[in-house]
């Protein structure tokens, strides 16, 4: 059962990005040559009502979750390597191969570069545990813990400046 | 009702928020692909013969990084990414064979080889800072983010300052 439930949110989640238009090459990297903001737009939209779903289903204790543990070392360097990678490539992973099956075949190279990294990552994972991981690490934390307010203060200051970027986006015409 | 392309990030978007909600409400899980390329890349590596058993990153939890956890929701959630973004290509027409993206070929040219040596650096490189970082812009950046986890804004931020310097570099004086 859980497998059919990931293939059906697979399909629908494939679908809206490929309607979306997020999965091109031309909106990631305009993005990130802030020439056009559309996965920006499909981002945050997708953030501010999943945050405010899922906070509501937690609130109703139909679920429970701890966000992904905070170590500033692991974050910091692996984020900017991912950065890097992704401005080079065009693609993240789970665009990637929305955009295979959208027909633009040349993401077959990145996908084997980032399969490749999986591997190399593999091979660095004893080193990156001891040497990496242990810098700024604090285990689970929300921004609400951390700033002692309710989590629904948060999510509202992320929907107000969620609304004033997407309006300074459309005026600029980005 | 047709809806304008000034709408379609923010009309999709949702729907992608509204689905990931039900997605942790029913099945339980967040929204994530990263973890399965490394686990299909050693999966491979284990189903050619290739001995990992004294890997740490295999002994890890009985090898749930590698191949061993397939098949699992992620796996099935990746593959369906494909499936619905080609279904959804067909039924609107969208669906493109594409030898070398346009923008690319603007700035470096139309060889194939360039292409590919970057594509596969960069994806090594993309790979291993997101499983460094502990996810990507749909683990990290969608699911962390709506979790409102310290780790994953941090992570989301750093995705686009890398990103957003390294396009400089790489498209300085590259036409709009």
């Amino acid at each position: 059962m859980t497998l059919i439930l990931g293939l059906i949110t697979g399909v629908l989640f494939g679908a809206f990005l490929q309607q979306a238009e997020v999965i091109r090459f031309e909106r990631q990297v305009g993005a990130m040559r802030l020439m056009d903001m559309t996965i920006v737009k499909f981002m945050l939209t997708t953030i501010v009502v999943g945050s405010i779903g899922i906070y509501l289903l937690s609130d109703l204790g139909a679920v429970s979750f701890a966000p992904r543990s905070l170590s500033l070392g692991l974050q910091i360097v692996g984020g900017l390597l991912f950065g890097i990678g992704w401005a080079i490539i065009g693609y993240c992973p789970g665009t990637s191969i929305g955009a295979l099956a959208e027909g633009r075949f040349h993401v077959v190279w990145p996908i084997v570069g980032l399969l490749l990294g999986g591997i190399v990552f593999a091979l660095l994972y004893p080193a990156i545990q001891t040497h990496l991981a242990p810098i700024g690490s604090f285990g689970s934390v929300s921004l609400p813990e951390l700033l002692g307010i309710s989590h629904w203060f948060v999510i509202a200051a992320l929907a107000v400046g969620a609304f004033f970027l997407f309006r300074f986006f459309e005026r600029k015409g980005l | 009702m047709k809806i304008t392309s000034q709408a379609r990030p923010y009309v999709y978007g949702a729907l992608a928020g509204l689905l990931l909600t039900a997605s942790v409400g029913i099945a339980g899980q967040f929204f994530g692909t990263s973890t399965t390329f490394p686990r299909a890349a050693t999966g491979v590596l284990q189903l050619v013969g290739f001995d990992l058993s004294n890997w740490e990153f295999a002994q890890v939890r009985d090898g749930a990084l590698t191949g061993l956890a397939f098949p699992n929701w992620q796996l099935l959630f990746v593959m369906g990414i494909g499936v619905g973004a080609f279904i959804a290509a067909r039924i609107t027409r969208t669906f493109k064979a594409e030898a070398l993206p346009q923008m690319w070929v603007d700035r470096f040219g139309a060889k194939k080889g360039t292409r590919i040596a970057y594509s596969i650096v960069g994806g090594v490189i993309a790979m291993i800072g997101a499983r460094m970082a502990g996810g990507c812009p749909s683990g990290h950046g969608v699911s962390g983010v709506s979790q409102l986890g310290v780790s994953s804004f941090i992570a989301l931020a750093m995705f686009f300052a890398g990103g957003v310097v390294t396009a400089r570099i790489l498209y300085k004086g590259g036409t709009a």
